[in-house]
Protein backbone atom coordinates (compact mmCIF):
# COMPACT_ATOMS: atom_id res chain seq x y z
CA UNK A 1 0.00 0.00 0.00
CA UNK A 2 1.02 3.51 -1.13
CA UNK A 3 2.08 5.88 2.14
CA UNK A 4 0.53 9.03 2.07
CA UNK A 5 2.07 11.40 4.19
CA UNK A 6 -0.19 14.58 5.75
CA UNK A 7 1.77 15.29 8.72
CA UNK A 8 4.41 17.59 7.68
CA UNK A 9 3.81 19.57 11.01
CA UNK A 10 5.46 16.56 12.79
CA UNK A 11 8.62 16.45 10.17
CA UNK A 12 9.63 16.46 6.36
CA UNK A 13 12.13 13.89 4.39
CA UNK A 14 15.40 14.84 3.93
CA UNK A 15 16.04 16.17 0.52
CA UNK A 16 18.69 14.30 -1.82
CA UNK A 17 20.14 16.75 -2.54
CA UNK A 18 20.33 17.91 1.04
CA UNK A 19 21.72 14.41 2.03
CA UNK A 20 24.18 14.77 -0.81
CA UNK A 21 25.58 17.64 1.00
CA UNK A 22 26.10 16.01 4.43
CA UNK A 23 27.19 13.01 3.27
CA UNK A 24 31.29 13.96 3.16
CA UNK A 25 31.01 15.38 6.78
CA UNK A 26 30.04 11.96 8.09
CA UNK A 27 33.25 10.51 6.25
CA UNK A 28 35.96 12.28 4.59
CA UNK A 29 35.16 15.30 6.55
CA UNK A 30 35.41 14.37 9.94
CA UNK A 31 36.92 17.13 11.39
CA UNK A 32 36.26 18.61 14.51
CA UNK A 33 35.78 22.68 14.04
CA UNK A 34 38.09 23.63 17.35
CA UNK A 35 40.65 21.30 15.54
CA UNK A 36 44.02 23.66 13.79
CA UNK A 37 44.97 20.94 11.45
CA UNK A 38 43.28 21.24 7.41
CA UNK A 39 40.07 18.43 8.94
CA UNK A 40 39.38 20.83 11.51
CA UNK A 41 39.73 24.04 9.30
CA UNK A 42 37.14 22.16 6.59
CA UNK A 43 34.68 21.55 9.27
CA UNK A 44 34.95 25.03 10.42
CA UNK A 45 34.56 26.97 7.20
CA UNK A 46 31.56 24.14 6.42
CA UNK A 47 30.11 25.42 9.32
CA UNK A 48 30.64 28.86 8.94
CA UNK A 49 29.28 28.82 5.28
CA UNK A 50 25.97 27.25 6.90
CA UNK A 51 25.65 29.76 9.41
CA UNK A 52 25.51 32.34 6.09
CA UNK A 53 23.08 30.40 4.55
CA UNK A 54 20.79 30.16 7.43
CA UNK A 55 21.11 33.80 8.31
CA UNK A 56 20.26 34.57 4.93
CA UNK A 57 16.89 33.00 4.94
CA UNK A 58 15.52 35.16 7.85
CA UNK A 59 17.53 37.87 6.76
CA UNK A 60 19.65 38.00 9.52
CA UNK A 61 23.66 38.56 10.00
CA UNK A 62 25.31 35.16 10.37
CA UNK A 63 26.94 36.23 13.83
CA UNK A 64 23.24 36.07 15.12
CA UNK A 65 22.89 32.46 14.09
CA UNK A 66 23.40 30.38 17.21
CA UNK A 67 23.33 26.75 16.04
CA UNK A 68 21.21 24.13 18.51
CA UNK A 69 20.08 20.42 18.41
CA UNK A 70 16.45 20.99 18.28
CA UNK A 71 13.97 23.73 18.29
CA UNK A 72 12.88 22.61 21.93
CA UNK A 73 16.57 23.51 22.72
CA UNK A 74 16.63 26.77 21.31
CA UNK A 75 13.23 27.52 22.47
CA UNK A 76 14.60 26.27 26.32
CA UNK A 77 17.75 28.39 25.36
CA UNK A 78 15.64 31.63 24.49
CA UNK A 79 13.11 31.91 27.26
CA UNK A 80 15.52 31.15 30.07
CA UNK A 81 18.32 32.31 28.93
CA UNK A 82 16.69 35.97 28.92
CA UNK A 83 15.04 35.41 31.66
CA UNK A 84 18.16 35.02 33.63
CA UNK A 85 20.91 37.25 31.75
CA UNK A 86 17.95 39.74 32.88
CA UNK A 87 16.87 39.00 36.41
CA UNK A 88 18.14 41.61 37.92
CA UNK A 89 15.76 43.67 35.86
CA UNK A 90 12.30 42.00 36.78
CA UNK A 91 11.11 38.56 36.93
CA UNK A 92 8.21 38.07 35.10
CA UNK A 93 7.96 36.25 32.21
CA UNK A 94 4.78 36.47 29.41
CA UNK A 95 3.78 33.39 26.74
CA UNK A 96 0.86 32.19 25.11
CA UNK A 97 -1.48 29.24 25.98
CA UNK A 98 -0.86 28.67 21.66
CA UNK A 99 2.70 27.66 22.83
CA UNK A 100 4.82 24.31 22.12
CA UNK A 101 5.32 22.42 25.25
CA UNK A 102 9.40 23.23 25.14
CA UNK A 103 8.00 26.78 25.65
CA UNK A 104 5.01 26.33 28.24
CA UNK A 105 7.52 23.47 30.23
CA UNK A 106 10.14 26.04 30.10
CA UNK A 107 8.16 28.82 31.84
CA UNK A 108 7.10 26.62 33.96
CA UNK A 109 10.87 25.73 35.16
CA UNK A 110 10.97 29.85 35.49
CA UNK A 111 8.49 29.49 38.02
CA UNK A 112 10.15 27.20 39.70
CA UNK A 113 12.74 29.69 40.17
CA UNK A 114 10.60 32.03 41.70
CA UNK A 115 9.53 33.61 38.17
CA UNK A 116 6.56 35.05 37.67
CA UNK A 117 4.57 33.89 34.51
CA UNK A 118 1.79 34.95 32.63
CA UNK A 119 -0.24 32.76 30.02
CA UNK A 120 -1.99 34.67 27.56
CA UNK A 121 -5.45 32.78 26.32
CA UNK A 122 -5.92 33.44 22.25
CA UNK A 123 -8.98 34.53 20.81
CA UNK A 124 -11.57 31.52 19.73
CA UNK A 125 -9.31 31.88 15.86
CA UNK A 126 -6.34 31.17 18.05
CA UNK A 127 -5.03 34.69 18.26
CA UNK A 128 -3.32 36.19 20.75
CA UNK A 129 -4.72 40.36 20.50
CA UNK A 130 -1.24 42.08 20.98
CA UNK A 131 -3.82 44.33 23.08
CA UNK A 132 -3.90 41.46 25.49
CA UNK A 133 -0.28 41.27 25.60
CA UNK A 134 -0.07 45.26 26.23
CA UNK A 135 -2.42 44.41 29.27
CA UNK A 136 -0.11 41.53 30.65
CA UNK A 137 2.85 43.60 30.82
CA UNK A 138 4.34 44.37 34.29
CA UNK A 139 7.51 46.46 35.41
CA UNK A 140 8.72 43.51 36.05
CA UNK A 141 8.47 41.91 32.65
CA UNK A 142 12.01 41.37 30.68
CA UNK A 143 10.46 38.87 28.07
CA UNK A 144 7.55 37.72 26.19
CA UNK A 145 7.51 34.46 23.55
CA UNK A 146 4.73 34.33 21.42
CA UNK A 147 4.71 32.09 18.48
CA UNK A 148 4.90 32.85 15.29
CA UNK A 149 2.55 29.77 14.35
CA UNK A 150 0.86 26.99 15.69
CA UNK A 151 1.40 23.66 14.23
CA UNK A 152 -1.92 22.75 16.07
CA UNK A 153 -4.35 24.85 14.34
CA UNK A 154 -1.98 26.82 12.08
CA UNK A 155 -2.75 30.65 13.09
CA UNK A 156 -0.08 32.77 12.21
CA UNK A 157 0.07 35.47 15.35
CA UNK A 158 0.23 38.94 15.02
CA UNK A 159 3.87 38.64 16.21
CA UNK A 160 5.49 42.33 14.23
CA UNK A 161 2.75 44.12 16.36
CA UNK A 162 3.42 42.28 19.40
CA UNK A 163 7.04 43.01 18.85
CA UNK A 164 6.90 46.63 18.76
CA UNK A 165 4.50 46.34 21.93
CA UNK A 166 7.57 44.68 23.79
CA UNK A 167 9.88 47.14 22.36
CA UNK A 168 7.86 50.41 23.58
CA UNK A 169 9.06 49.53 27.04
CA UNK A 170 11.92 47.56 26.68
CA UNK A 171 10.82 44.23 27.31
CA UNK A 172 12.84 41.37 24.70
CA UNK A 173 10.83 39.10 22.38
CA UNK A 174 11.17 36.13 21.26
CA UNK A 175 8.74 34.07 18.95
CA UNK A 176 8.68 30.42 18.06
CA UNK A 177 8.79 30.34 14.19
CA UNK A 178 10.00 26.35 14.11
CA UNK A 179 6.71 26.03 12.51
CA UNK A 180 6.63 29.11 9.94
CA UNK A 181 10.41 28.87 8.74
CA UNK A 182 10.35 27.08 5.87
CA UNK A 183 6.47 27.45 4.94
CA UNK A 184 6.21 31.04 5.16
CA UNK A 185 8.82 33.67 4.17
CA UNK A 186 10.36 34.99 7.82
CA UNK A 187 12.52 38.41 7.49
CA UNK A 188 13.69 39.03 11.01
CA UNK A 189 13.86 42.87 10.54
CA UNK A 190 10.54 42.89 9.31
CA UNK A 191 9.21 40.81 11.62
CA UNK A 192 11.52 43.26 14.75
CA UNK A 193 12.00 40.17 16.17
CA UNK A 194 14.59 40.00 19.01
CA UNK A 195 14.85 36.28 18.93
CA UNK A 196 13.71 33.47 16.62
CA UNK A 197 13.41 29.66 16.95
CA UNK A 198 13.82 27.56 13.40
CA UNK A 199 14.28 23.78 12.59
CA UNK A 200 15.91 22.16 9.59
CA UNK A 201 13.59 19.27 9.75
CA UNK A 202 10.65 21.20 9.05
CA UNK A 203 12.40 22.78 5.57
CA UNK A 204 13.24 18.92 4.47
CA UNK A 205 16.81 19.56 5.94
CA UNK A 206 17.97 16.99 8.82
CA UNK A 207 17.13 16.39 12.45
CA UNK A 208 19.34 17.41 15.01
CA UNK A 209 20.06 20.93 13.45
CA UNK A 210 18.08 23.96 14.40
CA UNK A 211 19.23 27.53 15.20
CA UNK A 212 17.96 30.33 17.23
CA UNK A 213 18.27 33.78 16.17
CA UNK A 214 19.72 36.35 18.60
CA UNK A 215 19.71 39.92 17.83
CA UNK A 216 23.64 41.46 18.28
CA UNK A 217 24.27 42.63 21.20
CA UNK A 218 21.93 40.68 23.18
CA UNK A 219 22.74 38.77 26.27
CA UNK A 220 22.14 35.72 26.73
CA UNK A 221 22.90 32.88 29.55
CA UNK A 222 23.76 29.83 28.26
CA UNK A 223 22.11 26.35 28.69
CA UNK A 224 24.65 24.14 28.14
CA UNK A 225 28.38 25.59 29.72
CA UNK A 226 31.52 23.80 28.25
CA UNK A 227 34.10 24.98 25.17
CA UNK A 228 33.66 27.94 23.15
CA UNK A 229 31.55 26.53 19.99
CA UNK A 230 29.06 29.19 19.43
CA UNK A 231 31.01 31.91 20.86
CA UNK A 232 30.60 30.51 24.13
CA UNK A 233 27.22 30.60 24.21
CA UNK A 234 26.01 27.02 23.16
CA UNK A 235 28.92 24.57 24.21
CA UNK A 236 29.65 20.80 22.77
CA UNK A 237 31.05 19.24 19.43
CA UNK A 238 29.30 21.04 16.65
CA UNK A 239 26.80 18.25 14.33
CA UNK A 240 28.56 19.19 11.23
CA UNK A 241 26.80 17.23 8.68
CA UNK A 242 23.64 18.20 10.07
CA UNK A 243 24.00 21.66 10.11
CA UNK A 244 25.86 21.68 6.62
CA UNK A 245 22.22 19.91 5.80
CA UNK A 246 20.69 22.70 7.47
CA UNK A 247 22.40 25.45 5.36
CA UNK A 248 21.68 23.51 2.44
CA UNK A 249 18.07 23.36 2.56
CA UNK A 250 17.94 27.21 3.57
CA UNK A 251 19.42 27.54 0.24
CA UNK A 252 16.65 25.32 -1.46
CA UNK A 253 13.84 27.05 0.59
CA UNK A 254 14.92 30.35 0.09
CA UNK A 255 14.31 29.56 -3.97
CA UNK A 256 11.38 27.27 -3.35
CA UNK A 257 9.59 28.94 -1.11
CA UNK A 258 6.43 30.92 -3.47
CA UNK A 259 6.17 27.52 -5.04
CA UNK A 260 6.04 25.51 -1.79
CA UNK A 261 3.21 27.96 -0.98
CA UNK A 262 1.37 27.75 -4.15
CA UNK A 263 1.55 24.23 -4.24
CA UNK A 264 0.54 23.38 -0.60
CA UNK A 265 -2.39 25.69 -0.91
CA UNK A 266 -3.90 24.60 -4.05
CA UNK A 267 -3.91 21.48 -2.39
CA UNK A 268 -4.97 22.92 1.21
CA UNK A 269 -7.98 24.34 -0.70
CA UNK A 270 -8.97 21.09 -2.63
CA UNK A 271 -9.15 18.55 1.05
CA UNK A 272 -11.16 21.40 2.30
CA UNK A 273 -13.66 21.80 -0.68
CA UNK A 274 -14.00 18.31 -1.31
CA UNK A 275 -15.13 17.49 2.77
CA UNK A 276 -17.53 20.36 2.31
CA UNK A 277 -20.01 17.45 1.82
CA UNK A 278 -19.08 15.69 5.56
CA UNK A 279 -21.47 17.62 7.40
CA UNK A 280 -20.38 18.38 11.26
CA UNK A 281 -16.92 19.40 10.71
CA UNK A 282 -15.92 22.23 12.57
CA UNK A 283 -12.67 23.77 11.35
CA UNK A 284 -10.18 25.61 13.60
CA UNK A 285 -7.85 28.18 13.30
CA UNK A 286 -8.26 31.34 11.64
CA UNK A 287 -9.20 30.43 7.81
CA UNK A 288 -7.19 32.95 6.59
CA UNK A 289 -3.96 34.13 8.28
CA UNK A 290 -2.80 30.66 9.11
CA UNK A 291 -0.30 28.09 7.49
CA UNK A 292 -0.63 27.27 3.86
CA UNK A 293 -0.64 24.19 3.80
CA UNK A 294 -2.40 23.28 6.96
CA UNK A 295 -5.90 21.95 7.27
CA UNK A 296 -6.57 20.87 11.04
CA UNK A 297 -10.33 20.51 12.40
CA UNK A 298 -12.55 18.91 14.48
CA UNK A 299 -14.60 15.69 13.42
CA UNK A 300 -18.25 15.97 15.77
CA UNK A 301 -19.34 12.87 17.82
CA UNK A 302 -16.35 10.84 17.00
CA UNK A 303 -12.82 10.77 18.38
CA UNK A 304 -9.01 11.42 17.07
CA UNK A 305 -7.76 7.92 17.57
CA UNK A 306 -9.70 5.99 15.95
CA UNK A 307 -10.00 8.15 13.29
CA UNK A 308 -5.81 8.16 12.91
CA UNK A 309 -6.10 4.22 13.09
CA UNK A 310 -8.08 3.63 10.27
CA UNK A 311 -6.28 6.44 8.56
CA UNK A 312 -3.26 4.49 9.01
CA UNK A 313 -4.84 0.77 7.72
CA UNK A 314 -5.52 3.01 4.47
CA UNK A 315 -1.74 4.32 4.36
CA UNK A 316 -2.40 7.85 5.42
CA UNK A 317 -0.22 9.39 7.93
CA UNK A 318 -2.10 12.43 9.75
CA UNK A 319 -2.13 14.13 13.50
CA UNK A 320 -4.86 14.76 16.64
CA UNK A 321 -5.25 16.99 19.29
CA UNK A 322 -7.19 14.14 20.91
CA UNK A 323 -6.75 13.04 24.49
CA UNK A 324 -6.44 9.26 23.60
CA UNK A 325 -3.55 10.11 21.13
CA UNK A 326 -1.36 11.79 23.77
CA UNK A 327 0.09 9.85 26.57
CA UNK A 328 -1.47 12.58 29.09
CA UNK A 329 -4.73 11.28 28.29
CA UNK A 330 -5.70 14.95 28.19
CA UNK A 331 -6.99 16.80 25.20
CA UNK A 332 -4.85 19.90 23.47
CA UNK A 333 -4.31 22.35 25.75
CA UNK A 334 -4.13 24.42 22.27
CA UNK A 335 -7.68 23.39 21.36
CA UNK A 336 -9.08 24.08 25.16
CA UNK A 337 -7.37 27.81 25.25
CA UNK A 338 -9.87 28.24 22.33
CA UNK A 339 -12.90 27.51 23.89
CA UNK A 340 -13.28 24.64 22.17
CA UNK A 341 -15.35 22.22 24.11
CA UNK A 342 -13.19 18.54 25.19
CA UNK A 343 -15.99 16.62 23.65
CA UNK A 344 -15.49 17.92 20.25
CA UNK A 345 -11.70 18.62 21.02
CA UNK A 346 -11.41 14.83 20.71
CA UNK A 347 -12.12 14.65 17.32
CA UNK A 348 -9.24 16.53 16.25
CA UNK A 349 -7.74 15.79 13.12
CA UNK A 350 -4.91 17.29 11.42
CA UNK A 351 -3.85 17.10 7.46
CA UNK A 352 -0.56 18.91 7.48
CA UNK A 353 0.76 19.22 3.67
CA UNK A 354 4.27 19.06 1.83
CA UNK A 355 6.11 19.53 -1.75
CA UNK A 356 5.79 15.60 -1.94
CA UNK A 357 2.26 15.56 -2.03
CA UNK A 358 0.10 15.47 -5.47
CA UNK A 359 -3.32 15.51 -6.16
CA UNK A 360 -3.82 12.14 -6.41
CA UNK A 361 -3.12 11.87 -2.38
CA UNK A 362 -6.07 14.63 -1.87
CA UNK A 363 -8.33 12.24 -4.18
CA UNK A 364 -7.55 9.24 -1.89
CA UNK A 365 -7.60 11.31 0.99
CA UNK A 366 -11.10 12.61 0.08
CA UNK A 367 -12.23 9.09 -1.20
CA UNK A 368 -11.16 7.47 2.18
CA UNK A 369 -11.95 9.65 5.19
CA UNK A 370 -15.42 10.72 4.96
CA UNK A 371 -15.93 6.43 4.74
CA UNK A 372 -13.85 7.05 8.12
CA UNK A 373 -16.33 9.41 9.42
CA UNK A 374 -19.05 7.45 8.31
CA UNK A 375 -17.86 3.92 10.34
CA UNK A 376 -17.13 5.69 13.18
CA UNK A 377 -20.11 7.87 13.36
CA UNK A 378 -22.29 4.98 12.32
CA UNK A 379 -21.21 3.51 16.18
CA UNK A 380 -21.36 6.50 17.85
CA UNK A 381 -24.31 7.14 20.66
CA UNK A 382 -24.33 11.03 19.95
CA UNK A 383 -23.75 10.67 15.73
CA UNK A 384 -27.65 10.51 15.45
CA UNK A 385 -29.19 12.36 18.33
CA UNK A 386 -26.49 14.87 18.98
CA UNK A 387 -24.90 15.39 22.31
CA UNK A 388 -27.69 16.31 24.05
CA UNK A 389 -27.27 16.62 27.72
CA UNK A 390 -23.77 14.48 28.04
CA UNK A 391 -21.51 17.81 26.88
CA UNK A 392 -19.55 19.17 29.66
CA UNK A 393 -20.60 18.49 33.34
CA UNK A 394 -19.77 15.13 34.59
CA UNK A 395 -16.84 14.00 36.57
CA UNK A 396 -14.30 12.23 34.88
CA UNK A 397 -12.44 10.93 37.87
CA UNK A 398 -16.15 9.18 38.76
CA UNK A 399 -14.67 6.58 36.11
CA UNK A 400 -11.44 5.52 37.36
CA UNK B 1 0.61 -0.02 20.82
CA UNK B 2 -2.07 -2.77 20.39
CA UNK B 3 -2.55 -5.87 20.22
CA UNK B 4 -3.55 -8.17 16.81
CA UNK B 5 -6.81 -9.17 18.50
CA UNK B 6 -7.74 -5.60 19.73
CA UNK B 7 -7.09 -4.19 16.26
CA UNK B 8 -9.26 -6.60 14.74
CA UNK B 9 -12.06 -5.82 17.10
CA UNK B 10 -11.42 -2.22 16.41
CA UNK B 11 -11.30 -2.50 12.56
CA UNK B 12 -14.72 -5.44 12.54
CA UNK B 13 -16.58 -4.62 15.48
CA UNK B 14 -19.09 -6.99 16.29
CA UNK B 15 -22.74 -6.01 17.25
CA UNK B 16 -22.62 -2.56 16.41
CA UNK B 17 -26.22 -0.82 16.79
CA UNK B 18 -29.34 -0.36 18.92
CA UNK B 19 -31.62 -2.50 20.01
CA UNK B 20 -34.65 -0.46 20.14
CA UNK B 21 -37.28 -2.82 22.39
CA UNK B 22 -33.62 -3.82 24.78
CA UNK B 23 -34.73 -5.01 28.00
CA UNK B 24 -31.48 -3.41 29.94
CA UNK B 25 -29.43 -0.13 28.37
CA UNK B 26 -26.61 0.72 30.28
CA UNK B 27 -24.46 4.05 29.89
CA UNK B 28 -20.98 4.17 31.03
CA UNK B 29 -18.82 7.06 31.20
CA UNK B 30 -18.59 11.06 30.14
CA UNK B 31 -17.32 12.62 26.40
CA UNK B 32 -15.60 15.68 28.23
CA UNK B 33 -13.22 12.84 29.49
CA UNK B 34 -12.88 11.04 25.74
CA UNK B 35 -14.93 7.80 26.15
CA UNK B 36 -18.74 6.93 26.58
CA UNK B 37 -20.40 3.30 25.89
CA UNK B 38 -24.08 2.54 25.66
CA UNK B 39 -24.60 -0.61 26.06
CA UNK B 40 -28.18 -2.69 25.12
CA UNK B 41 -29.34 -6.08 25.97
CA UNK B 42 -31.80 -8.44 24.96
CA UNK B 43 -32.78 -11.42 27.94
CA UNK B 44 -34.56 -14.13 27.82
CA UNK B 45 -35.15 -17.00 30.43
CA UNK B 46 -32.29 -15.06 32.65
CA UNK B 47 -30.03 -15.36 29.48
CA UNK B 48 -28.50 -12.64 27.24
CA UNK B 49 -29.91 -13.32 24.08
CA UNK B 50 -28.33 -10.27 22.45
CA UNK B 51 -25.96 -7.42 23.05
CA UNK B 52 -25.53 -4.47 21.09
CA UNK B 53 -22.78 -1.14 21.63
CA UNK B 54 -22.71 2.24 20.16
CA UNK B 55 -19.39 4.00 21.78
CA UNK B 56 -17.92 7.37 21.35
CA UNK B 57 -14.09 6.75 21.93
CA UNK B 58 -10.44 5.43 20.88
CA UNK B 59 -9.75 2.42 19.26
CA UNK B 60 -9.38 0.65 22.79
CA UNK B 61 -12.58 1.68 23.82
CA UNK B 62 -14.22 0.43 20.64
CA UNK B 63 -12.68 -2.93 20.89
CA UNK B 64 -13.57 -3.33 24.23
CA UNK B 65 -17.38 -2.43 23.19
CA UNK B 66 -17.44 -5.27 20.85
CA UNK B 67 -15.53 -8.18 22.80
CA UNK B 68 -17.88 -7.16 26.20
CA UNK B 69 -20.61 -7.98 23.64
CA UNK B 70 -19.17 -11.19 22.26
CA UNK B 71 -18.60 -12.40 25.88
CA UNK B 72 -21.89 -11.12 27.49
CA UNK B 73 -24.28 -12.86 24.25
CA UNK B 74 -25.35 -16.18 25.45
CA UNK B 75 -24.83 -15.76 29.18
CA UNK B 76 -26.72 -15.87 32.20
CA UNK B 77 -27.16 -12.87 34.30
CA UNK B 78 -25.11 -14.23 37.07
CA UNK B 79 -22.58 -15.41 34.64
CA UNK B 80 -22.09 -11.65 32.84
CA UNK B 81 -22.06 -10.12 36.59
CA UNK B 82 -18.96 -11.53 36.87
CA UNK B 83 -17.45 -10.38 33.54
CA UNK B 84 -14.81 -8.00 35.08
CA UNK B 85 -12.67 -5.40 33.53
CA UNK B 86 -9.46 -7.32 34.03
CA UNK B 87 -11.38 -10.15 31.94
CA UNK B 88 -12.34 -7.72 29.23
CA UNK B 89 -8.69 -6.76 28.98
CA UNK B 90 -7.43 -10.55 29.02
CA UNK B 91 -9.41 -11.47 26.21
CA UNK B 92 -8.49 -9.15 23.92
CA UNK B 93 -4.63 -9.95 25.15
CA UNK B 94 -4.27 -6.91 26.85
CA UNK B 95 -4.45 -3.25 26.80
CA UNK B 96 -1.89 -0.49 27.32
CA UNK B 97 -1.76 0.31 31.00
CA UNK B 98 -2.91 4.28 30.27
CA UNK B 99 -6.12 3.04 28.40
CA UNK B 100 -6.79 0.20 30.93
CA UNK B 101 -9.07 2.51 33.07
CA UNK B 102 -10.38 5.37 30.87
CA UNK B 103 -11.47 3.18 27.92
CA UNK B 104 -12.35 -0.20 29.84
CA UNK B 105 -15.61 0.64 30.09
CA UNK B 106 -17.60 -2.34 29.00
CA UNK B 107 -17.87 -4.05 32.45
CA UNK B 108 -19.39 -1.30 33.81
CA UNK B 109 -21.62 -0.82 31.15
CA UNK B 110 -22.53 -4.42 30.79
CA UNK B 111 -23.42 -4.34 34.98
CA UNK B 112 -25.39 -1.30 34.64
CA UNK B 113 -27.51 -2.76 31.42
CA UNK B 114 -28.06 -5.57 34.28
CA UNK B 115 -29.18 -3.15 36.80
CA UNK B 116 -31.53 -1.46 34.46
CA UNK B 117 -33.02 -4.73 33.60
CA UNK B 118 -33.80 -6.07 36.86
CA UNK B 119 -35.07 -2.67 37.67
CA UNK B 120 -37.60 -2.61 35.32
CA UNK B 121 -38.57 -5.91 36.22
CA UNK B 122 -39.39 -5.62 39.57
CA UNK B 123 -40.59 -2.03 38.76
CA UNK B 124 -43.34 -3.63 36.13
Amino acid sequence: MKRRYFDHVATNPILPEVLDAMMPYFREEYGNPLSVYDLGMNAREAIENSRQQVAALINAEPSEIIFTSSGAEANNFALRGIALARQHEGKHAIVSRMEHHSILNSARVLEKMDFAVTYLTPDKYGTIDPETVRRAITDETTIISITHASSEVGTIEPIKEIAEIAHEKGIVFHSDAVATVGNIPVDIKYLGVDLLSMAAHQFYGPKGAAALYLKKGQRITPLIYGGIQEGGRRAGTENVPAIVGMGKAAVITGEQIVNRMNHVSVLRNKLIKGLKKVPNIHYTGDLEKRLPGHASMCVEYIEGEGMLLLLASKGICAASGSACTSKALKASPVLLSMGIPSSLAHGSIVFSLGIDNTEDDIDYLLEEFPQIIEKLRAMSPFAAKGWADMEEGGSCTAKN
Amino acid sequence: MYSKKLMDHFQNPRNVGEIPDADGVGVEGNPVCGDVMKLFIKVDSGKIVDAKFQTFGCGAAIAVSSMITEMAKGKTLEEARAITKQSVADALDGLPAQKMHCSNLGADALHKAIDDYNAKKTGS
